[in-house]
């Protein structure tokens, strides 16, 4: 059986599987959304057990996205993964740091001799709700505003700072997507928390939040996207490799990829309304609205950061560094193995499905919190 | 284009991962023993709809996550200090290595989570036998997952199913199955879960006998270490197989570990296998590092051989052999491979001197070489030894890997020895009366945790100075970033693990002071 798949279309499909990953992922950061209003958001302790259980029970959803995110970066591009994260050590560092703070947290808060005490892991909570989601988008801008590092014949990074990332924080652009996700995320946090929880006073209080967290995302994501489609962005000549400033890279590629164009606008419109019939009509299914439309619009950025000839994780201090889908890519034979595999992930998502629909068949009350089963 | 690197900057590194590894490794195996023992105590409370199984599965259960929780938190920092820590070596084999990883997550890791959570929280929620298949699929999903993770370290221990491509300066993969199959990646895994099974079932009978000693709770001590007791006894013959079938893909997979582990300098026919033995820094030298001898060894002669090559008449070769090399016996010496290495290395350059000259022909010519079978066989298997500065470099540590070894075969020995007492105990309804056996086992709640981290550090120490056998040292494989920052990482690890570490060990023993609910 000899399929005639190109190496073109193969590095094509994993960035769109990476892309898919990716935006899965700020989706369920509505996660660490919910995490970073702990102390904000419930108005008593029975209220704060509902929000720690009702997020408690997806965490590892975003969690095991973020792990089979790096691994298959790891695998379907490789130089991604050794320049990124042996460059920019710092800022991939402190997301782990908050991940792991995370991971415990949940399960230790409310048991006997915790050692540090619930007050400390609900910090932890909040420390990786907000961070978490920030640095993340942050890191992610990185890929629209560029990094200074060089590499050898031998493919290996040298970081042009001796921040080792830390200073894409001093980007203004970098920061505004930061803000943009932790803010979306917040959004779809409280959308969560309005359709699983059956609490007159958790939702009172949640939809009371949501118009402040809902026009902040927009006024972060708009300048972003704002300067984005207005700035040079880093063209690769198919060809020669050669990288090259074009200006209004990114406004072209929306131009001249009208599918994405399609699926950006979509994403936008579809986060709009949910933020709308949950503002306006009180909804409680606003956050499937608002989570496809995250799905979608994340899965625009990527696609336009790196199709249509550009170059995914530019070099701003030796441009013919930078890394494009081609160049940074595993080899034919891995990448078709890969492909191979990614055929599973279908099946993967159908009992995730099942799974998701019969923990949440049932909505979270204040009679549950007290019956004293498994309990965070 | 080859540099010098800093050793600090690699031994930080080298420490750095190796305590993130170890304290992984504290969590990882109690997940995957106690997962089985869960699904085996909830399948006899679905056959026999008898309450008090599903109030032990219950009980264990809340064990199982307070240890599940830190062992997530410690395995993700390491799927990423590849890339952070070793982006050298991420690129020079992210082709094949990245896979592995990857198909981790998308088969096992969403697997796991995904029915812990059902297996936590579904008890009313689904139905009873979907509630018995997702505790199993925890425990599948876990013992997947170890998989994948061994064929990527078997892998590093047994590079195969791959070339190398100057183009990229990579090595590309060319045979999945050839890496998945991997004999060593094979051994490998059977012996990692086996031991992760023992381990879970020690520390199910030694805190029921907890429960005994303080006569609470007899009857689900009693039918815990029922379970667990067979379970682990299965377990321990299991591990001393798997051990023994390892240590032979070693004997031809990466022979100067095995010479090490035994600590044996001149090779011979009808080599004995030390059971114990102590050892001293002696006056000989290879190169400038001591050869270890003896100061006194008990031996069971002839067995080395045996076990290595199947009669007592199999030559086993001595680490002197391995580094000086010993042409009767077809053995080249370590000088010998460098010299071959760096003429690998020189070919290297030379392409890409070549390709920078536009100099096609010669560029293609090189190129045509790398992919040829016998330059790979004869020279650029040896690629890292380029960049050994002396031949006794290849030698690892060989008191660290004889001691951990030693110590590990003989924890072995005694985990059989007590699973099999208490299984005849139990049966024979005197368990309680045998106080002292209840304490023994009691104290030997933290021996599996020791021989597992030492056969770890048999596999990882005792792979030195490789981080892939014979193709890459550790020196070359590191990140350049300033020592300064991986010190500061590495502090902060530390901290925090050990935090962790004590909160999880409090938590647990509080719990275990508890009790099942009734
Ligand atoms: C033989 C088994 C084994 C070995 C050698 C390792 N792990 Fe592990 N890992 C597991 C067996 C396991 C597990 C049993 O599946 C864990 C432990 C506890 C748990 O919750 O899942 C886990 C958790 C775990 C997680 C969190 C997964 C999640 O989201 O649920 C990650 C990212 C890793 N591991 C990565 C690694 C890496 C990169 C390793 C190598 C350096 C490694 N593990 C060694
Ligand atoms: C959880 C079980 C593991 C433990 C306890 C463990 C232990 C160790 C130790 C002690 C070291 C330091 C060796 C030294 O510097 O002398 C080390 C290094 C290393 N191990 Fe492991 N290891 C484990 C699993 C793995 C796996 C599964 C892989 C690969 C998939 C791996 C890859 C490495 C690498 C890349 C290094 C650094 C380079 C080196 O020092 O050799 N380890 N590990
Ligand atoms: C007679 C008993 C045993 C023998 C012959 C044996 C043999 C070995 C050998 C040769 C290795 C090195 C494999 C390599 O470097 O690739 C190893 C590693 C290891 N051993 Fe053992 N072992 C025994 C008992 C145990 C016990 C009782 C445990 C724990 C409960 C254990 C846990 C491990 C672990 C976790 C590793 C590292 C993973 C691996 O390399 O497979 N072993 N063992």
């Amino acid at each position: 059986m000899t399929l005639m798949i190109s190496y073109n279309f193969l590095q094509a499909y994993w960035w769109i599987i990476i892309s898919l990953l990716a935006s899965l992922l700020v989706f369920l950061m509505f996660v660490q959304g919910g995490q970073s209003m702990i102390f904000s958001l419930p108005g008593n302790e029975l209220q704060k057990t509902m929000l720690v259980n009702a997020l408690g029970r997806k965490w590892e959803f975003t969690f095991t996205t973020l792990v089979t995110f790096g691994g298959a970066f790891f695998a379907s591009f490789p130089l991604f993964y050794s320049t990124s994260f042996g460059g920019a050590y710092w800022v991939w560092i402190a997301i782990l740091f908050s991940f792991i703070i995370q991971a415990i947290a949940y399960e230790y808060r409310s048991k006997p001799s915790n050692v540090l005490g619930r007050k400390t892991f609900d910090i932890f909570l909040f420390i990786n709700g907000s961070l978490g989601p920030f640095l993340i988008g942050t890191a992610v801008a990185t890929f629209f505003t560029g990094s200074q590092f060089s590499l050898n014949e031998l493919n290996q990074v040298r970081w042009g700072t001796p921040w080792h990332g830390l200073e894409a924080l001093l980007s203004a652009r970098n920061l505004a997507l930061g803000l943009a996700v932790l803010f979306l995320a917040r959004t779809n946090g409280l959308l969560y928390i309005i359709n699983t929880v059956d609490d007159t006073g958790l939702f009172e209080r949640s939809h009371g939040k949501l118009a402040v967290n809902a026009i902040s995302f927009l006024v972060f994501f708009l300048f972003f996207v704002i300067v984005l489609l207005l700035s040079e962005g880093f063209a690769c000549d198919r060809s020669t490799g050669a990288v090259t400033l074009e200006k209004f890279k990114y406004l072209h590629n929306l131009i001249r990829m009208p599918v994405v164009l399609v699926i950006f606008l979509t994403g936008v419109v579809s986060v709009l309304y949910g933020i709308g019939i949950a503002l306006f009509r009180a909804s409680r299914s606003a956050i499937w609205f608002t989570g496809s439309g995250t799905i979608l619009a994340v899965m625009a950025l990527f696609l336009i950061a790196g199709f249509n000839g550009t170059a995914f994780y530019p070099s701003t201090s030796d441009p013919e560094s930078s890394l494009t889908i081609a160049r940074a890519s595993s080899s034919f034979f891995t990448l078709k193995t890969m492909m191979y595999v990614s055929f599973i992930v279908p099946f993967v998502v159908i009992y995730i499905w099942y799974a998701w629909r019969a923990m949440n068949r049932k909505k979270i009350t204040g009679d549950e919190m007290q019956e004293g089963g498994h309990m965070y | 284009m080859f540099e010098n690197v800093d050793l600090s900057l690699v031994n930080w590194s080298r420490a750095q991962f190796a305590l993130t590894a170890i304290y992984h490794w504290l969590f990882v195996p109690l997940t995957l023993g106690l997962s089985f023992i869960l699904a085996i105590m909830e399948t006899v409370y679905v056959r026999t709809g008898d309450e008090e199984w599903k109030r032990m599965t219950k009980f264990w259960m809340t064990l199982f996550g307070i240890n599940f929780a830190i062992g997530v938190a410690t395995g993700l920092i390491l799927e990423f200090e590849f890339g952070t820590n070793w982006s050298n070596y991420s690129w020079f084999v992210g082709d094949i290595f990245g896979a592995p990883l990857a198909i981790e997550g998308i088969l096992a890791f969403f697997l796991e989570s995904t029915f812990v959570a059902v297996m936590f929280f579904g008890w009313n929620k689904v139905s009873k036998k979907a509630h018995l298949v997702s505790t199993w699929l925890v425990a599948v999903g876990a013992s997947l997952s170890a998989l994948w993770i061994l064929v990527a370290n078997g892998w590093m221990q047994n590079p195969v199913g791959m070339v190398f491509n100057p183009e990229t300066a990579r090595n590309e993969m060319v045979n999945f199955w050839e890496v998945l199959f991997n004999e060593v990646s094979v051994t490998k895994f059977l012996h990692s879960i086996s031991s992760g099974f023992l381990l879970g079932s020690m520390f199910v009978v030694s805190i029921s006998a907890y429960y005994l000693l303080k006569n609470r709770e007899i009857l689900l001590a009693k039918r815990s270490i029922l379970v667990a007791g067979i379970f682990g006894f299965l377990s321990s013959l299991l591990v001393v197989y798997t051990g023994d079938i390892s240590a032979r893909a070693l004997a031809s997979a990466q022979p100067v570990k095995f010479a090490a582990f035994e600590a044996l300098y001149e090779g011979k026919e009808k080599a004995g296998l030390v059971a114990v033995g102590l050892l001293k820094e002696s006056d000989r030298k290879i190169g400038e590092k001591a050869v270890n001898d003896f100061v006194f060894r008990i031996e069971i002669p002839g067995f080395l051989s045996v076990m290595t090559g199947g009669s007592t008449d199999t030559f086993v070769p001595g680490i002197i052999d391995l580094i000086n090399g010993n042409p009767e016996r077809g053995l080249l010496s370590v000088s010998e491979k460098m010299e071959r290495g760096r003429k690998a290395r020189d070919l290297l350059i030379e392409f890409k001197e070549a390709r920078k000259s536009n100099d096609t022909e010669k560029a293609e010519g090189i190129a045509a070489l790398f992919r040829d079978k016998k330059f790979n066989d004869e020279y650029f298997r040896y690629f890292g030894y380029a960049s050994l500065n002396k031949p006794e470099d290849a030698i690892p540590g060989v008191k660290v890997a004889f001691y951990t070894f030693h110590v590990m075969v003989m924890l072995g020995m005694l985990f059989i020895l007590e699973f099999f007492l208490a299984i005849v105990l139990l049966f024979r309804g005197t368990l309680r009366k045998n106080r002292w056996f209840l304490w023994l086992v009691l104290f030997s709640i933290l021996l599996p945790y020791v021989a597992g981290e030492l056969g770890w550090m048999l596999a990882e120490m005792g792979r030195q100075p490789w981080i892939i056998q014979d193709l890459m040292p550790v020196t070359t494989a590191v990140t350049n970033v300033n020592v300064g920052s991986v010190i500061t990482t590495f502090i902060l690890f530390a901290v925090l693990f050990t935090v962790l570490l004590i909160a999880e060990v409090s938590i647990m023993i509080r719990q275990i002071k508890i009790g099942p609910k009734h």
